[in-house]
């Protein structure tokens, strides 16, 4: 157990929020649409990863809590382990997720516990984030038929994750439920200038709501922890 | 890969770099618009805190010299001396020359 003053339950969420979501980005590296966003993706991802790495070091050993805990032991929630679909699919994922992260480091940073320090470095790459997704989400939206299709199509599909990021989160020191009114005010905001509709269905799946941060994932969770974990696990300890 | 980004037009980037006091051609990029080209630029050349403003400006925008005119255009008259600089010295103290 540490004797130190930091929410460890808190900061593996906000890690494996960090690190399991710029896992997910980094796959477009060779695959997105175009190079320039390929380059705009990577860097999102690398922001996310330097959050992650920080928040992992106030916990323990990087490595260990990166490459060997097994699914269950991963706090994140559900949104950011979801496939990368095509990519109105990750561009409504980072709405989503860059808006709520947005809001909880705002409010994170003016606490003085020892996430704050994080929080006030990160807001402003998570600011870019917001942007990045929000200017797509308009580009999509209101750009050809078959863009905006996609980008509703994306929103409705994503928007059963997204009551999960207001679940409660022992040990840190913003409620996030008291952010969800802000972010829906955020999100339909942005919806809405992009000519399309605010899904209307249950924001949490059913089955399994609210469970990522009790260490419940998806299907797709597993294998992409498979893949980002099996290097370090068939070679424990090697360097390069 | 779709091919989308020969219908994306193509922009010219300027950074002005902390101590510069102009903007310098920084490279090429393709993007939808101007606000989407301003982001790319930002994550493609000034990631590494190389500059403090972007400039972008549609390269279909920019009217350029021909290779094929170098000559009239880039070969004065050598015997014009008074045309350079060379007769005074620079005082102490001066900057940005």
């Amino acid at each position: 157990m540490t004797t130190s003053t930091v929410p460890t339950t808190a900061a593996l969420s906000l890690a494996d929020d960090a690190l399991v979501l710029s896992h997910r980005l980094g796959e477009w590296i060779g695959h997105a649409p175009v190079l320039e966003e390929e380059v705009a993706l990577a860097n999102i991802a690398l922001d996310l990863l330097g959050q992650a790495r920080f928040l992992y070091s106030m916990v323990g050993d990087e490595d260990e809590l990166a490459y060997l805990r097994e699914e269950r032991a991963f706090r994140n929630v559900q949104l950011v382990e979801q496939p990368n679909g095509d990519f109105a699919t990750t561009i409504a994922r980072q709405l989503f997720f860059s808006c709520y992260q947005g809001l909880l480091y705002g409010e994170l940073a003016s606490t003085d516990g020892e996430l704050a320090a994080l929080a006030a470095r990160a807001v402003k790459e998570v600011a870019y984030h917001q942007d990045h997704a929000v200017q797509w989400t308009l580009r999509l939206g209101d750009g050809t038929p078959e863009s905006r299709i996609r980008m509703q199509r994306a929103l409705d599909s994503l928007w059963r994750y997204s009551g999960e990021l207001f679940a409660p989160v022992e040990g840190l020191p913003v409620e996030p439920a008291a952010l969800r009114e802000r972010w829906l005010e955020t999100v339909t905001t942005v919806i809405r200038q992009a000519t399309l509709t605010v899904p209307d269905g249950s924001d949490h799946t059913p089955w399994a709501a609210g469970a990522g941060r009790q260490g419940i994932h998806t299907e797709p969770f597993g294998r992409m922890l498979a893949e980002m974990q099996h290097l370090h696990r068939t070679h424990p300890g090697a360097s390069w | 890969m779709s091919g989308s980004n020969t219908d994306w037009p193509l922009w010219e980037v300027f950074v002005r770099s902390k101590r510069g006091l102009s903007h310098s051609h920084a490279g090429s990029l393709h993007a939808p618009d101007a606000a989407m080209a301003l982001r790319n630029a930002r994550d493609l050349y000034t990631r590494r805190g190389e500059g403090v403003s972007i400039w972008v400006v549609p390269a279909a925008a920019i009217t350029a010299s021909s290779p094929d005119e170098k000559d009239p255009f880039f070969e004065p008259a050598a015997d014009k001396t008074y045309r350079h600089p060379t007769f005074y010295e620079i005082p102490e103290g001066v900057k940005h020359l």
